[in-house]
């Protein structure tokens, strides 16, 4: 067993883990915030998506071990229920979602995904890469494909992204 | 996966000792392919030496006006560098146009070099691969292997090596710095990194055991229009069919480099004295093999190409 300390959503947790522990299974099975999803569990599906030091990174492809000191939050650390961050009311707002499954996913990756445009990091569809990048509907999907919505929600959920981004009312 | 202790190094040379010590340890940095793998046990690792905390996260100019990215650059860092935005635009568009804003995130320079083929069969542990389990032949080959190679194959392997940024990095004569346990130091061309399968194709590349990658380097810039044209079968986060990294001068001469057709970024420097997309691609591609499901590429090769040499045109 390893000892990991890791900071979610502003507190401390120490935890005795196995090596094998992922970050998404430290998560879910020993902190038990249930938020985050397990999807595909390979990095395809997008479902297990949090914040680590304020980037986006898939939670089932790192081990717990690897992030001790780290700062992460989860979706239940981006707002609570009466306190809703901007992205979650937005995607209640537009019915981005139908089962819910890839949406704690899906707004994590969202958060991130603004943040690394208003950071200037370009994209596959930036035109100029070398320019000021915008959050165009483009620019949007394309940074969101790592997310996968099997309900198909897609449309509305760039509808969540677009109001947030103040490209859209 | 199977169980492994872990240790996190304190320096390179730590690493690198910890590497030379151990047989069946790995490094892990982004750990985005490793873990896949170890979770579908086709990696089966002792030992885990984390290099995450090793200050090899830098990119600084170089005493020529090229540049030194630092092994553990992640992939977004790298392609949002405004010198690599600037100078290096077709390395930018490569690592752009691979895997996902999250995946990039982790991902590092060397791992991404490092990363294993995504050949079905090799990912499929019911069936032989001889990358994976040597000398139990190989199952792609008369198999379903639309996305595989068609040079520098061999009869025991036709696995692709799936990296985008390699054929960036190819298109710009790049070169990779290695450090060994007892401190000796080599710099390998990027042509001669990766491997062609051989009868070996359990070995994808040429480091040696024990041998870390520190930093990969850019010469200086040589100009021109940059860009990275990667076809495949959905708009984003796809691996490629084929891709075209181009450099190409104002007078239409051009530099370039292809993914998605051989088992290392394929570059064939005598076929860019040629001028038309179809003397270019014939004299790139000459002996393909292709088979059934690939017979494509070679004809997508050349009409991507085109396409590159109109775009940089305009």
């Amino acid at each position: 067993m390893n000892s990991v300390e890791l900071s979610i959503n502003g507190r401390t947790h120490r935890l005795q883990l196995d090596p094998r522990t992922t970050l998404l299974d430290a998560l879910r099975e020993h902190v038990h915030l249930t938020g985050t999803k397990k999807g595909c569990d390979h990095g395809q599906c997008g479902a297990c998506t949090v914040m680590v030091n304020d980037r986006r990174i898939n939670s089932c492809l790192t081990l717990a071990v690897m992030h001790d000191g780290d700062s992460i939050t989860t979706i239940e650390g981006l707002g609570r229920p009466g306190q809703l961050h901007p992205m979650q009311a937005a995607f209640v707002k537009h019915d981005g979602f139908q089962c819910g499954y890839c949406t704690p996913g899906q707004i994590c990756s969202a958060v991130g995904t603004l943040q690394e445009i208003k950071a200037g990091i370009p994209s596959h569809v930036s035109v100029d890469i070398t320019a000021i990048q915008k959050a165009t509907p483009d620019e949007i999907r394309e940074r969101m494909s790592g997310n996968i919505c099997r309900c198909g929600a897609y449309s509305n959920i760039l509808d969540a992204i677009e109001e947030v981004a103040g490209v859209k009312a | 996966m199977k169980a492994f202790t872990y240790e996190k190094a304190q320096s390179t040379a730590d690493a690198a000792a910890a590497l030379a010590r151990n047989p069946g340890a790995k490094l892990i940095a982004g750990g985005t392919n490793l873990l896949d793998l170890m979770k579908l046990q086709i990696e089966t690792p002792t030992h885990l030496i984390d290099i995450n905390r090793l200050q090899l996260d830098q990119i600084e100019d170089t005493a020529d006006g090229g540049l030194r990215i630092g092994a553990l650059v992640r992939n977004t860092d790298l392609a949002a560098h405004p010198r690599v935005r600037q100078d290096y635009g077709v390395l930018s568009r490569a690592l752009l146009s691979g895997a996902s804003g999250q995946l990039r995130n982790k991902a590092t320079t060397a791992g991404n070099l490092l990363q294993r083929t995504r050949c079905p069969y090799f990912y499929d542990t019911t069936l032989p691969c001889n990358k994976r389990n040597p000398g139990t032949g190989c199952s792609a080959i008369g198999g379903i292997d639309r996305n595989l190679a068609i040079m520098a194959t061999s009869e025991h392997c036709i696995a692709t090596h799936p990296s985008d940024m390699a054929v960036g990095m190819r298109v710009l004569d790049a070169t990779v710095e290695t450090v060994r346990a007892d401190g000796a130091k080599r710099t390998i061309p990027i042509a001669d990194f990766h491997r062609a399968p051989g009868n070996t194709p359990h070995i994808d590349n040429a480091l040696a055991q024990g041998e870390i990658i520190t930093a990969v380097t850019l010469p200086a810039p040589v100009g021109g229009k940059h860009l990275y044209r990667k076809v495949r079968d959905r708009a984003s986060y796809a691996f490629a069919l084929i891709s075209v990294a181009a450099i190409v001068q104002p007078d239409g001469r051009g530099r370039f480099a292809y993914g998605g057709v051989a088992p290392k970024p394929w570059r064939v420097e005598a076929a860019e004295r040629q001028t038309d997309a179809k003397a270019i691609a014939e004299a790139t591609l000459a002996g393909a093999r292709t088979s059934e499901h690939n017979a494509f590429k070679p004809l997508l090769v050349q009409r991507t190409l085109a396409s590159v040499l109109q775009e940089a045109k305009g």
